[in-house]
Parts: C-alpha cells; sequence; structure tokens
C-alpha cells in the first residue's frame, strides 16, 4: 500500500537526517528518486527549489511534496507524519528528562557548553542567509559580482525600524513588510532594465 | 505528582505556533528570532535560557530543526497535549502551502512577482537574523562570560569555515560545559 510505504520510508528518512535541513537532502534524493521511482531527478530538484522558497522546514516540505505527487494530499499527510515520527519520540524523551534533570550537574554542565554553541550555529546561520540575501551566494565564494542594492537597502531600513518601530518589533510584520516593499521594488526595476 | 496542566493554552499556543511556522522563511534557524521575539519577550512562555536549551536540543535529534524546537515549546506548556498541539500547527502550514503549490509547481516558480516578493522577505530575514545574532552575542559581552564567547566563536569558525558536522560540535560543547562546570564547583569548595 502506498500511504504504508510512503510512512515507512520517511521514517527512515527522518531517523537518519541529524544535522539541520539539507543534511536530509541527499536521503530524501535517493529514497524518493532510486530506492522508490516515485519522482525523477528533475522533479526533484523542483522540489527543491520550491523548499527554498516557501516557509518551513525543507524536510517536511519535500515530503508533503513528494507524498502528494505520488498518491495526493493523503500520500502527503502519510509522508509527513513519517518524516515527523521519529523526532517526535525522541524529542518527548528528551523533554522529559530535561523538565526532571535540569538543574542536575550533568544536565546544567552540558547545557552549559550546549547554549554559546547554539549561538556560534546560528551566528554562522545568520552570517550566511545575510550574505545570501545582499549577494546571492555563500560568503566563501564570494566575488562582489553580483552585490543586491535593493536587498542591503531593505534590511538596514528594517533592521532599524525594528529597534524604533513598535508595532514593526515582531520579526513577522518585519518579513511580511520587507516582501511587499522588497517585491515592488523587484518588480519596478524588472519593468525598467 | 501531577501539575495541574492549563488547557486554555492550547488555543494561543497552536496559533502562535502556525504564524511562526508560517513565517520560518529561508531555514530552521530562522525560528530563534521568531521564538525569542514572540514567546520570550512578548507572550514570556519561555526564558530566553530555555530557548537556548530548546534550539541546542532540538539541532541534536534527527528531523527538522524548527519542529523539533516548537515540541519542546509545546511539551513546557501542556505537557504531551501542548506537543501534539505544537506539532500539528508547525506541519499544517507546510502542508496546505506545499499541497497548493505541488498542483501549480511550475506557475508558482517561475511566477515574478512571487519571485520578486520571496527575494523582498529574504532581506527582511536577514535584517531579523542580524538583530537576533547581535542580541545573543552582546548578552554574552555584557555579562563579561568569556567561557561562552569563546564557544560560540569556537563552534562558529567550525561550522562556517571548516564545515564541520553540527553533531561532533554539540558534543563537544556538551563535554566541554560538563568539564568547565564540575571545575568551578571543585574551586568552589
Amino acid at each position: 500500500m502506498i500511504y504504508l510505504e510512503l510512512f515507512l520510508n520517511f521514517i527512515y528518512v527522518g531517523i537518519t537526517s541529524f544535522g539541520g535541513g539539507y543534511a536530509a537532502l541527499p536521503i530524501i534524493q535517493h529514497t524518493v528518486t532510486k530506492s522508490n521511482e516515485w519522482l525523477t531527478s528533475t522533479e526533484f530538484t523542483d522540489i527543491v527549489t520550491i523548499s527554498q522558497m516557501t516557509p518551513g522546514p525543507i524536510g517536511i516540505n519535500a515530503a508533503t511534496f513528494v507524498g502528494v505527487k505520488t498518491a495526493g494530499v493523503l500520500g502527503g499527510i502519510c509522508a509527513t507524519l513519517g518524516f515527523v515520527f521519529p523526532a517526535c519520540i525522541i524529542v518527548t524523551i528528551l523533554a522529559v528528562i530535561y523538565a526532571k534533570y535540569k538543574k542536575s550537574d550533568v544536565m546544567s554542565g552540558m547545557l552549559r557548553g550546549l547554549r554559546p554553541a547554539s549561538v556560534g550555529l546560528i551566528t554562522s546561520a545568520a552570517l550566511s542567509i545575510i550574505t545570501v540575501a545582499f549577494f546571492g551566494q555563500e560568503l566563501l565564494e564570494l566575488t562582489f559580482a553580483s552585490v543586491d542594492l535593493i536587498a542591503i537597502v531593505i534590511a538596514v531600513i528594517a533592521f532599524i525600524l525594528m529597534k524604533k518601530v513598535k508595532f514593526l518589533s515582531s520579526p513577522i510584520a518585519i518579513i511580511a513588510l520587507s516582501g511587499v516593499v522588497g517585491g515592488a521594488a523587484y518588480l519596478i526595476q524588472g519593468a525598467l532594465v | 505528582m501531577k501539575e495541574k496542566r492549563n488547557y486554555k493554552i492550547l488555543l494561543p499556543l497552536f496559533w502562535e505556533t502556525f504564524k511562526l511556522s508560517a513565517f520560518t522563511i529561508g531555514g530552521g534557524y530562522v525560528i530563534v528570532p521568531l521564538m525569542k521575539k514572540k514567546f520570550v519577550e512578548k507572550l514570556g512562555w519561555i526564558s530566553e535560557e530555555e530557548m537556548l536549551d530548546f534550539v541546542s536540543m532540538a539541532q541534536s535529534c534527527p528531523g527538522a530543526m524548527a519542529v523539533n524546537a516548537s515540541l519542546f515549546v509545546g511539551y513546557k506548556m501542556a505537557g504531551f497535549i501542548g506537543q501534539a498541539v505544537s506539532l500539528i500547527a508547525t506541519v499544517l502550514p507546510c502542508l496546505i502551502l506545499l499541497t497548493a503549490i505541488s498542483f501549480v509547481y511550475v506557475a508558482f516558480a517561475s511566477n515574478t512577482v512571487v519571485k520578486a516578493v520571496l527575494t523582498g522577505m529574504s532581506a527582511g530575514v536577514a535584517a531579523v537574523m542580524a538583530d537576533v545574532v547581535i542580541g545573543m552575542i552582546g548578552k554574552f559581552i555584557k555579562n563579561k562570560d568569556v567561557i561562552s564567547v569563546i564557544i560560540a566563536a569556537a563552534a562558529f569558525v567550525c561550522v562556517a569555515i571548516f564545515k564541520v558536522n553540527i553533531i561532533y560540535i554539540l558534543a563537544v560543547a556538551c563535554i566541554l560545559g560538563f568539564i568547565i562546570n564540575s571545575r568551578k564547583k571543585g574551586a568552589g569548595k
């Protein structure tokens, strides 16, 4: 049965995808284009593109898309549930342990190290988001050939507005406003060039 | 001992988590500024330390970081039921949107308006991420927390420049934290 197959295959993807969405991509690709011939390689590339354009974790997006493509809406739900299933179990165990033992020496010691390490990882993610937004590529392969002035101006203004204007202090409001203003700016630029 | 759960929280939990998930554009880490502003500063559901704990643990689990982090918040707010509510609220925006897009994906991916708006949004996301990072590192510096600054800088260099798998970084950080804590205790005696 296709629904069960989707569910089980995405459980496997869920278990093996440690360390962020992009780590899961090769596993998803292998699962849906090689182990099961649910999608062609081209279709898979389209999914990656769309996942980058839409909100939500890339693993969930891929699971939904593959499921819907192969077996309709119910297929999408089955694949997505499969993907989150292993994480749910492990997170539940950790959440219970955390609630009980967060003040213990071992746990608080480990968290003492984990917190700043996470800040470091978040900083790295932020830097790559910023360089991709401003220059269209990651910092290490930067050539400054494609500086996106509109993006820089919008980001700087957004940054200031977030601090100064109270009702724009919500990141959601800022992101939505940037979408509207930036969208208009890019469309005008496109029309002029 | 059973804690009394406040089930009135479930509806706001669902709605806030749903919005959070819908705006996590450009990768799982974008959930950090959203959580900090909403759950920590505005609603006071979790402390900033707890948020960092949840993010750290979420990264150490398989699957999507943003989903895992929401699950921790859900558990904290209303136990297993809260977790279930958080799960549905996180997954639902993706399910709805991707299902809709999967029927028109060629038109969607090549639409100039969609592309322009999304590029604009990613500039906003860049500003939001810069803000949260400056706030977090600023706090370490303000508290003169040298050890945290060093660990954060080391983790950053490892992942940004040497592309080390984050699982190893987190494992080493765990051990370091444990050693630092127990040494401090020993020195205190």
